[in-house]
C-alpha cells in the first residue's frame, strides 16, 4: 500500500528482474502481504468471483468467436452449428450464455454488500464510481452479446433498445440511423455489436484494474464498517483471503455448473430459439432478466422522453451515492431504520424485475410506479434525511473487538 | 424483527396483488399437461427406440411440409441420438435426391450421402408459405423455441427440479389438441381450433391420427404414442448433445462438491490460529 515493498525475491534471476521492474514486489504486495480486515463475511467474496466470472467469458468468448458468422444470414446458423459441430462447442456456449447471468448476479449481489455497509463512503468514492462505470460497461456488454445470436429476442430487442435514442428531442432519429448503421437494424449493426462485444470486455479489466488498485490503496471496507487500526484488525491476503475466495468461488462455480448442465436455456428465452425475422414482431419483447428492474422502471412512465431518462437517471444515480447517503455511520449493522429502508429497496429491486417481465398494463403498471417512486426515493430522499435523523447504535471501537468482543 | 415483518407483509401484499390480477389482455395459452420424457432430471437419456419412431414419423409425415435444414443424414449415427448404424444412414441418405453441380457447372440431382442435410420440401419460404398459407416453421430448433408460461411460483421451483422439458410437453400437446371451436368461437378460413395454440387458431390440420404410421417394434400406434414419440425426436434435434451435457455434469458436480469440501476444511484450517 505505502512505503517500500518487504518483497525479497529468494532467486538471482528474480532479484535481477525485480531491479529492473519491480513486478515480483507489485504481485506480492497486492496479492500476499495485502492486509484485508478480518471480520470479512463471505459477501466479501465476490470480488473474486466477479474476478474469475470475467477470465470464464473472455476465454470462452474469444473461442467461441472463431467459430461465430456476424452475418445476419448466418449469424444464427453458426450458434447452431456451435451447438452440433464444435467439439465441445455446446459446452462453451452454455458457459458463456449462463456465464453472463452468473456474472450479472455475483455483481449484484456485490453491489447489494456495498450498499449495506457503506462500502461507497469516503475514502471510497472513486472505487465505487469505478464500480459504476464497469456495471455500465458490463450492461452494454451483455446486451450486444445477446444479439449477437440474431433470435427473434435478439433482433426485437436491439431495435426496442436502440429505439430509445430516439426520444432524444432533435437529433434522436439521426443519432439511431447512426447506431444502425442503416434505417433498420440489420448486418451492419450486428458487425459492429460484435466488435464491440469483443472489445468492451478488455476495456472492463482495463476498469477492474483500476478498481483494484483504486481499493489497494484505500483498503477494504468491513462489516463493522470502521477502518482498521492496527495489526490486530488484519490478517495478510495469502492465505487468509485466498483459501476463502478459492472456497466460495468453487461453492459459485457448483451453482454455475448447474445452470450450465442441467438448465442451460432456463434464463434464456425460447424465442430466440426461433431466427430472427424483421417481419414478425414476437407477442412480448422482454430482455434478458438482469436488466428487467429498468426496463420497469422505463415503461412504468408515460412519456417516453421521461421514461428513458428515468432508465438512465436509475443507473446513474448510483454514482452519487458517496454524497446522496449523509450518515457518518458506515455499516448498515449500526443504522436500525437504514436497515429496514435497505431491504425495502431490495424488495423493490426484485419487485421492478418481476414486472419488466409482466406485460404493462392494469395492477403491473401501479405497482411499476409504486416501486420506481421508491426506488428514487430512497436515494433522493431517505437517505440524504437519514443522516440527519437516525439514531445509531454504538459503533465498536476496533475491528478486533467486533469480533472477539463478545468471547471476552 | 421489524425487517421479517416488513418482509412478510410485502410478499403477502405482493401475492394478494398478483392473485388480484385480471386476465391478461394477451392471448391465453392454456398449460399442456406434463408429461414424462426419458431425458428430463440429472441422469436423462434419450430412448433410442423412441427417437427412430419419432424419426419415423417425421420422414413419413411432417417432412412432407416442415424442413429441418440443421440435422445431416449422420447426425442419425452419432453418439446420445437414436443410434441408427453408419450403413443404415448411408442407406436412407441414398433414397433421397440431393441437388448439386457436376463437374461442367451442370445442376443435378444425385443420390444423397451421410454428410448431406435433409432437404426442405419446399425450394424457398416463399414457396413454402405460398403452399400452406403460411411457412411452416423450420423444425431444427423448434423444441427449444416452444414453450409456455409457468407463472410464480412455478418459475422458481424449476431450478430446483430441473423442468426444462415445456417445448416437447407442448408439441406432445398440441399435436392432440385438436378439437372442435366451442360454441361462439369462430374459426377464420384456413384456420382449425386447436386448445393448447396460443390463440387456438392454427394454420396446420390436424397432422397426425390413429394408426397412421406403422411401428415395427409394437408400440401403441395411437395419436397418445406419436405426438410423444415425435416430440422427444424434435427434442433431440433441437438438443443433440444431452447426453453428453447430463453425463459430464454429474462428473463436474461430483468433482466441485468434493474440491469444494476440501476447501472447506483448508481454511478451517487456516484461520483457526485467527478465531
Amino acid at each position: 500500500m505505502s512505503g517500500h515493498s518487504t518483497y525479497q525475491p529468494q532467486s538471482k534471476a528474480l532479484q535481477w528482474l525485480e531491479k529492473r521492474l519491480p513486478i515480483g514486489g507489485l504481485i506480492y504486495d497486492s496479492f500476499v502481504a495485502y492486509p484485508t480486515p478480518r471480520n470479512l463475511n463471505y459477501l466479501w467474496t465476490f470480488g473474486g468471483i466477479l474476478s474469475f466470472m470475467l477470465g470464464v467469458q473472455i476465454i470462452t468468448g474469444i473461442v467461441l468467436a472463431m467459430h461465430y458468422t456476424p452475418h445476419v444470414d448466418l449469424a444464427f446458423k453458426s450458434v447452431e452449428g456451435i451447438m452440433r459441430d464444435v467439439n465441445y462447442g455446446w459446452l462453451l456456449r452454455y458457459l458463456h450464455a449462463n456465464g453472463a447471468s452468473m456474472f450479472f448476479l455475483a455483481v449484484y449481489i456485490h453491489m447489494f454488500r456495498g450498499i449495506y455497509y457503506g462500502s461507497y463512503k469516503e475514502p471510497r468514492e472513486v472505487l465505487w464510481i469505478l464500480g459504476v462505470i464497469i456495471y455500465l460497461l458490463m450492461m452494454a456488454t451483455g446486451f450486444m452479446g445477446y444479439v449477437l445470436v440474431w433470435g427473434q429476442m435478439s433482433f426485437w430487442a436491439a431495435t426496442v433498445i436502440t429505439n430509445l435514442f430516439s426520444a432524444i428531442p432533435g437529433v434522436g432519429e439521426t443519432i439511431v440511423t447512426w447506431l444502425w448503421g442503416g434505417y433498420a437494424v440489420g448486418n451492419p449493426t450486428l458487425n459492429r455489436f460484435f466488435s464491440l462485444h469483443y472489445l468492451l470486455p478488455f476495456v472492463i479489466a482495463g476498469v477492474v484494474v483500476l478498481h483494484v488498485w483504486a481499493l489497494h490503496v484505500v483498503g477494504q471496507n468491513n462489516p463493522a464498517g470502521i477502518e482498521p487500526k492496527s495489526d490486530k484488525d488484519t490478517v495478510p491476503f495469502t492465505p487468509y483471503a485466498t483459501i476463502k475466495d478459492s472456497f466460495f468461488i468453487v461453492v459459485f462455480m457448483i451453482l454455475y455448473a448447474w445452470f450450465v448442465f442441467y438448465i442451460p436455456n432456463y434464463l434464456g428465452h425460447a424465442d430466440n430459439y426461433i431466427p430472427a425475422n424483421p417481419a414478425v414482431t414476437p407477442a412480448e419483447i422482454v430482455p434478458e432478466w438482469y436488466y428487467l428492474p429498468f426496463y420497469a422502471i422505463l415503461r412504468s412512465i408515460p412519456d417516453k422522453l421521461l421514461g428513458v431518462i428515468a432508465l438512465f437517471a436509475s443507473i446513474l444515480i448510483l454514482a452519487f451515492l458517496p454524497w446522496l447517503d449523509t450518515s457518518r455511520v458506515r455499516s448498515g449493522r449500526y443504522r436500525p431504520l437504514f436497515k429496514n429502508f435497505f431491504w425495502l429497496w431490495v424488495i423493490a429491486c426484485i419487485g421492478l424485475g418481476w414486472l419488466g417481465s409482466k406485460p404493462p398494463e392494469g395492477i403491473y403498471v401501479i405497482l411499476s410506479r409504486l416501486f420506481t417512486l421508491y426506488y428514487f426515493g430512497f436515494f433522493i430522499v431517505i437517505l440524504p434525511l437519514l443522516g440527519i435523523f437516525e439514531r445509531t447504535k454504538p459503533v465498536p471501537n476496533s475491528i478486533s473487538e467486533s469480533v472477539l468482543g463478545a468471547k471476552g | 424483527m421489524t425487517i421479517k415483518r416488513i418482509i412478510i407483509a410485502t410478499v403477502l401484499a405482493g401475492s394478494l396483488a398478483a392473485a388480484a390480477v385480471p386476465a391478461s389482455a394477451q392471448e391465453h395459452q392454456v398449460a399442456p399437461p406434463r408429461l414424462s420424457w426419458s431425458f428430463a432430471g440429472p441422469f436423462g437419456k434419450y430412448d433410442e427406440a423412441q427417437l427412430q419412431r419419432g424419426f419415423k414419423i417425421y420422414k413419413e409425415v411432417c417432412s412432407a411440409c416442415h424442413s429441418i435444414d440443421m440435422l445431416a443424414f449422420r447426425n442419425l449415427a452419432e453418439p446420445g441420438g437414436p443410434g441408427y448404424s453408419e450403413a443404415q444412414v448411408a442407406a436412407l441418405a441414398s433414397e433421397y435426391k440431393i441437388k448439386d453441380l457436376n463437374d461442367k457447372g451442370e445442376p443435378i440431382e444425385r443420390a444423397g450421402r451421410p454428410a448431406d442435410y435433409f432437404p426442405s420440401p419446399f425450394p424457398n419460404a416463399l414457396a413454402a408459405a405460398a403452399a400452406n398459407g403460411v411457412a411452416p416453421p423450420d423444425m431444427s430448433t423448434l423444441a427449444k423455441a416452444r414453450t409456455y408460461q409457468r407463472g410464480f411460483p412455478w418459475f422458481v421451483f424449476d431450478i430446483f427440479s430441473q423442468y426444462q422439458e415445456q417445448g416437447p410437453d407442448y408439441i406432445a400437446a398440441l399435436l392432440k389438441g385438436y378439437k372442435e371451436a366451442p360454441k361462439g368461437f369462430t374459426v377464420p378460413a384456413g384456420g382449425h381450433y386447436n386448445e393448447y395454440f396460443p390463440g387456438h387458431v392454427t394454420a396446420m390440420p390436424q397432422p397426425l391420427q390413429d394408426g397412421q404410421v406403422t411401428y415395427d417394434d409394437g408400440s401403441p400406434q395411437t395419436l397418445e404414442q406419436y405426438s410423444k414419440d415425435v416430440a422427444a425426436f424434435l427434442m433431440w434435434v433441437a438438443e443433440p448433445k444431452l447426453d453428453a451435457r447430463k453425463r459430464i455434469g454429474f462428473q463436474v458436480m461430483i468433482f466441485l462438491i468434493v474440491f469444494a469440501g476440501l476447501l472447506y476444511f483448508t481454511k478451517k484450517k487456516v484461520w483457526s490460529s485467527v478465531h
